[in-house]
């Protein structure tokens, strides 16, 4: 009685608060204090480990944040149709995400180690800079070690208990949480630790993520003139 | 045709007495802040010298400015949009705050509360950064001041290209210096080129170069784009920070805090109509020792009907096409040509000029020094090379610096008749192509230097530039976070927040 109410807790209940202080969060913040919205580098104060500690991590966790988002929220239906048996995309998902694990891995050993030896950088850490470092640390390491547990099971059954768990949360349909009830405390433990990221998301420097600067490909020439006086305040248009 | 007007400055190094005042006036005014301990918006250098942060010239190493391309187009040095994006995680080409110095300050309290004791107590130094003890201070602000340090290390100054440096190591031959410098409010500004996040601008009104504090993400690709370094990296608050020209003073019709303080009174101030059509032909021009003319040549002349008729269907109000026709920039940098752009060869156009110092003669008999009244001093005999001066100036080309020395030796020789010798001598302006009205004039403006003619500053039309019916209630001039703290700002994200302010010492 008792367990199935903490599971519909954590994984029926847990996953809307913490979208919800996530998106709100992220608005209010960006609404109200842009000042404090930014990537926070270190580069300035301590190049040595960054430059490879940096890439390899932002490389990786792309790699995997790309690979969770299209694996747990395309729907089933589509690998069937597309002829990708479910254990294929197990094994896929495993060797990727192995991948791009073990470059990340390197990536946040060496920023971590940066982050607590360097006494540069650890003196001008916020608790939210070391704590966000470490959580995400935590996070790669059950993500790793669900391999583990998947290669017991490679017909790829487990996988998709994730897929309509993530599909059903997202789309306000019910019996969700009991999906994920019977699978490896260490699967419990990573979906936990994930949305609890979500959650802590707006408070924390993770926020530069969303401001990724994609669009600048798109800027037409160089140069940005902005005058006040033709389009109201603040209007801005590229230089001809 | 698209006139803009722009307020910029000219420093006339020739009465530069490196005191620092416009150093330290801006430093009180701009950068006391935690972050940016490091940061000068306006620094002074001594040269030759590697300067501050090191070797910022040299661009080999930093990749700033723009670089032409074999198809006759400009990109910034450090890549396309791709080549930027793609130094996102970690930008190779920025400095590290060792290449500027590390900011400390000495433990001042224990100078009172060091118990008694054998030896007189000292101040030690402290990290501004780690709040640690520092053994041994390896540079600070000004650190090559008068030549400091060995020459071996001053030399590796990039304007000794070309220019036989051995010999200047010897102490006879040495020579020396001082280079204000600030933010160049550029044209072509490379900054705002490769800012992915679009927060550094150019206002169309005046041309002052912003970040807007909200918009940046300090992905910190400026710092390294452009190629004075005279964009800073705040680490505390993570955002880039620039001179803003004092922006609020501007405004308000006064000169930037480093200008009303200058004792030598060696900066101007004044508003310079251009077409902004041409920037991009005149930044590409193929040779590098064309810029500075192609440079010129975007500027119009205040004077000309024409112009001045365009300027108002551009939007220039009359009152900045007055100041344009007394503008100091204009006389000193378009008419007379004495004053050069520094570094025309980063292509970014840069909007804060130099008169070339003179300096002594160095071997007096034979520059026929003495001798027969109203000869001239040949300028190639001054004791600072013109090499090293047209490398800083013209991309290399000596002509013209050596044209702007010779009037300046001019102006002195033509004064020094009417005022000391009692005749007039009238040949002397012709020797140098300007006429004794003209002498007189330059005369006025650069060695009276009076206030109002130094600075010739339009207030700013809030009219037009915004509505400041919107402005109600606001806070005026902030950190970009409403009307608290900078601190707060910080502090918001709550939670998670840095501690305010760890009392370092």
């Amino acid at each position: 009685m008792m367990a199935s109410y903490l599971n519909q807790f954590f994984f029926g209940v847990y996953p809307y608060i913490c979208l919800v202080v996530f998106v709100v969060g992220c608005i209010l913040r960006f609404d109200h204090g842009q000042y404090s919205w930014r990537s926070g580098s270190s580069q300035l104060l301590r190049r040595k480990q960054l430059v490879a500690g940096s890439v390899l991590f932002h490389v990786g966790i792309l790699i995997i944040f790309g690979g969770h988002f299209v694996g747990l929220l395309t729907p089933i239906w589509v690998f069937d149709a597309l002829g990708v048996s479910h254990g294929a995309k197990q094994v896929l998902a495993i060797v990727a995400g192995g991948f791009a694990g073990a470059i990340c891995f390197i990536g946040i050993l060496l920023l971590i180690h940066r982050r607590l030896f360097d006494v540069r950088i650890r003196n001008t850490s916020s608790l939210g800079d070391t704590s966000i470092l470490l959580i995400l640390f935590a996070q790669l390491l059950l993500g790793l070690s669900t391999i583990l547990v998947s290669l017991q099971h490679l017909d790829g059954h487990e996988m998709v208990k994730f897929m309509e768990w993530a599909q059903r949360i997202l789309t306000f349909r019910s019996g969700a949480a009991e999906l994920v009830a019977g699978v490896h405390p260490i699967f419990k433990a990573h979906l936990f630790l994930g949305l609890t990221i979500f959650l802590v998301f707006p408070f924390t420097r993770l926020v530069h993520m969303l401001s990724a600067p994609v669009w600048y490909l798109n800027r037409r020439g160089f140069q940005i003139v902005r005058t006040r006086n033709q389009d109201g305040r603040k209007a801005v248009r590229p230089a001809e | 045709m698209k006139i803009r007007a722009q307020i910029s400055m000219v420093l006339n190094l020739d009465k530069c007495i490196g005191c620092h005042t416009c150093s330290v006036t801006c430093k009180n005014v701009w950068t006391t802040r935690e972050g940016v301990e490091y940061a000068w918006f306006n620094n002074v250098e001594t040269k030759p010298g590697i300067g501050y942060p090191d070797d910022w010239e040299d661009q080999a190493k930093w990749n700033g400015g723009w670089e032409r391309k074999k198809n006759g187009k400009i990109q910034p040095k450090m890549g396309g949009k791709l080549g930027v994006l793609s130094k996102i995680f970690a930008n190779p080409d920025l400095p590290e705050i060792d290449d500027y110095y590390e900011p400390f300050t000495f433990d001042y309290a224990h100078l009172q509360k060091a118990p008694e004791m054998k030896t007189a107590p000292t101040a030690r130094p402290r990290s501004l950064i780690t709040g640690e003890r520092m053994e041994k201070i390896h540079k600070g602000p000004n650190w090559e001041e008068i030549l400091g340090g060995e020459f071996s290390k001053r030399s590796k100054d990039y304007n000794f290209e070309n220019v036989e440096k051995e010999i200047y190591g010897q102490f006879e031959n040495t020579f020396m210096m001082y280079l204000p410098r600030l933010c160049e409010h550029c044209l072509n500004p490379s900054c705002v080129a490769v800012c992915p996040s679009g927060a550094i601008y150019k206002r169309e009104e005046d041309g002052v170069v912003l970040i807007d504090q909200d918009k940046c993400r300090g992905w910190r690709m400026c710092v390294s784009g452009c190629p004075y370094k005279k964009i800073y990296y705040n680490w505390n608050t993570g955002k880039s920070e620039k001179c803003t020209l004092c922006y609020p003073r501007l405004e308000a019709g006064q000169p930037t805090v480093c200008s009303e303080t200058c004792v030598g009174r060696i900066r101007y101030l004044g508003v310079v109509l251009y077409d902004a059509d041409r920037i991009e032909e005149a930044a590409s021009v193929e040779e590098e020792t064309d810029l500075y003319q192609s440079h010129l040549d975007i500027f119009l002349n205040p004077n000309d009907p024409k112009v001045q008729a365009q300027a108002r269907e551009d939007g220039v109000p009359d009152a900045w096409l007055d100041a344009a026709k007394n503008s100091p920039i204009w006389k000193m940098a378009m008419e007379w040509k004495i004053a050069f752009p520094l570094h025309p060869e980063y292509r970014t156009l840069p909007m804060v000029w130099y008169v070339p110092p003179l300096s002594p003669i160095q071997s007096m008999a034979q520059a026929g020094a003495f001798g027969e009244k109203g000869s001239m001093p040949n300028v190639r005999d001054l004791r600072i090379p013109m090499q090293y001066l047209a490398n800083l100036l013209t991309a290399g080309d000596e002509e013209p610096v050596a044209k702007a020395l010779e009037k300046l030796i001019a102006m002195r020789a033509y004064m020094r008749s009417k005022s000391y010798e009692g005749a007039v001598d009238e040949t002397i302006p012709g020797k140098v192509g300007m006429t004794g009205g003209e002498i007189d004039e330059m005369y006025k403006l650069m060695a009276i230097a009076n206030y109002e003619d130094r600075f010739v500053i339009p207030t700013s039309h809030r009219e037009y530039s915004e509505d400041a019916f919107d402005l109600r209630g606001e806070c005026g001039f902030s950190f970009g976070d409403g009307c608290g703290e900078p601190k707060k700002a910080v502090e918001w994200t709550g939670l998670f927040a840095k501690g305010a302010a760890k009392q370092k010492v």
